[in-house]
């Protein structure tokens, strides 16, 4: 019987090495596996390469100073009030950071979960993003070559899942999970419930079981960070 | 300085720029206000880089906020009839792919031919580029809404630009609280005044040269 449901979130986060590359999806909060990076913060791998969209998915273990490499295409807070932990690390060469754009990202991750090494794309030309890298013309236009990402572990969040790792989402909690999920090596899925195999529905099951290795249940977390009042203002 | 438009008034003005059946990105910051306008009973989809097309409107009502459902600038959001969510690989392939009608962008400079800086003010500081370089590059059209001058008094709209760029050739229009500008093959062309301004005070405000539009008429909202 195939039965990917694990009891206990350290159990869930068991084995993550030294030096790991990690894929934490998420977008601001919707979607962040929060109880997985926390279990991975005392769980105490340390030198990990950390893949994620913003500086919300990977804080806990920036300002726990186990990241040695950020590969992020919104490295600050929304709110920028907040203190960032990478204002303090990047300058002082603890963390280097690698600034993509988003779709660019979320193309690297899907190419790279789908076995594609690379893809031409217009975006980033005649910017930062261009310096080193190849470039050719396309329909008269000039493209960048980026290259696929891919993780040793992809820490997921999901709304149901089950033993066999079939995985649905809610709303924009959606965003980077499904892409992750399909490009590491060893993707652990937080669900807020475990429901029985049958009961998702074959046709808005999201993420097919094949992509995921371990499920655990987690209470989801996170409460409204930001007034959202003051900043229509 | 004469007051311009103010910034409710500048996302009303840009409001204007929308039409029924289109597929809008809004950016975060000022360009988001833009969804508090949109003309009662004309059909627009609003998409957000985080996977939701056909939001309706952004919600400080706290029974209407959910965690899970926000916008590119995680600011609480609510639904129209006919939404979709989708994973953020499909969300860029919307933007890339040029399916998306009209961006609607914050920005720092535009240059005379239209290159666009809208992310950071300098690659030293921790920046964060986000979306804005796939949508300045991939949709079909893009209007930047910006004050016409720093909080210092520097324009805003220059011969080229000096802070890292988002994207080059990119910016169709620019709605400012003293200005609307076409960005066209031969430069710049001043559309819209602000009521009360002349071309000639926009000018003066402005870097590279701006060509008066034969029809120039006052900013109608």
């Amino acid at each position: 019987m195939i039965d990917k449901i694990v009891p206990s979130i350290e159990l869930a986060i068991a084995g993550i090495k030294d030096g790991a590359v990690i894929m934490i999806g998420g977008f601001g909060q919707a979607g962040t596996p929060f109880n997985l990076v926390q279990a991975l913060v005392e769980q105490g791998a340390q030198g990990l390469t950390v893949i994620s969209n913003s500086i919300s998915q990977a804080a806990p273990l920036v300002e726990n100073r186990r990241v040695r490499k950020l590969i992020a295409s919104f490295p600050i807070w929304v709110d920028r009030t907040r203190p960032n932990p990478l204002d303090e690390q990047v300058p002082a060469g603890k963390i280097e950071l690698v600034t993509i754009p988003q779709g660019t990202l979320a193309e690297a991750i899907r190419a790279g979960g789908a076995g594609i090494a690379a893809f031409y794309t217009l975006t980033g030309v005649g910017t930062f993003v261009e310096e080193r890298k190849e470039k050719r013309i396309f329909n008269g236009k000039e493209c960048l070559l980026e290259l696929a990402l891919t993780a040793d572990v992809a820490l997921v969040k999901a709304y149901k899942g089950d033993r066999m790792g079939n995985l649905v989402y809610r709303m924009t909690a959606r965003n980077f999970n499904p892409l992750m999920a399909m490009a590491a090596e060893l993707t652990i899925a937080e669900v807020e419930e475990i429901v029985d195999v049958g009961e998702l529905d074959p046709e808005v099951i999201v993420t097919p079981g094949i992509f995921v290795h371990r499920v655990v249940k987690a209470l989801k977390r996170g409460k409204w960070m930001y007034q959202s009042e003051s900043r229509l203002k | 300085m004469k007051a311009g438009l103010s910034r409710e008034l500048i996302a009303l003005r840009a409001a204007k720029e929308l039409s029924e059946g289109m597929y809008i990105n809004l950016g975060i910051g000022l360009p988001t206000l833009v969804s508090q306008f949109i003309p009662e009973g004309m059909e627009v989809m609003l998409h957000a880089e985080n996977g939701v097309l056909g939001y309706g409107r952004i919600t400080t009502e706290d029974k209407e906020m959910d965690i899970d459902l926000v916008n590119a600038g995680l600011q609480p959001i609510v639904l129209r009839s006919g939404a979709s969510f989708f994973n953020h690989a499909d969300s860029f392939a919307m933007i890339r792919g040029g399916h998306i009608d009209l961006a609607i962008l914050g920005g720092y400079q535009v240059s005379e031919k239209g290159d666009l800086a809208n992310w950071t003010t300098s690659l030293e500081r921790v920046g964060a580029v986000g979306g804005a370089m796939d949508l300045a590059c991939g949709v079909k059209r893009v209007v930047v809404l910006m004050q016409h001058v720093t909080a210092s008094g520097e324009p805003r709209i220059v011969k080229q630009c000096t802070y890292p760029l988002t994207a080059r050739g990119v910016v169709d229009t620019i709605i400012t609280d003293v200005a609307v500008i076409e960005v066209g093959k031969e430069g710049l062309i001043v559309k819209e005044i602000a009521p009360g301004w002349t071309p000639e005070e926009v000018q003066s405000l402005t870097e590279p040269k701006l060509m008066v539009a034969p029809d120039l008429r006052e900013i109608e909202l």
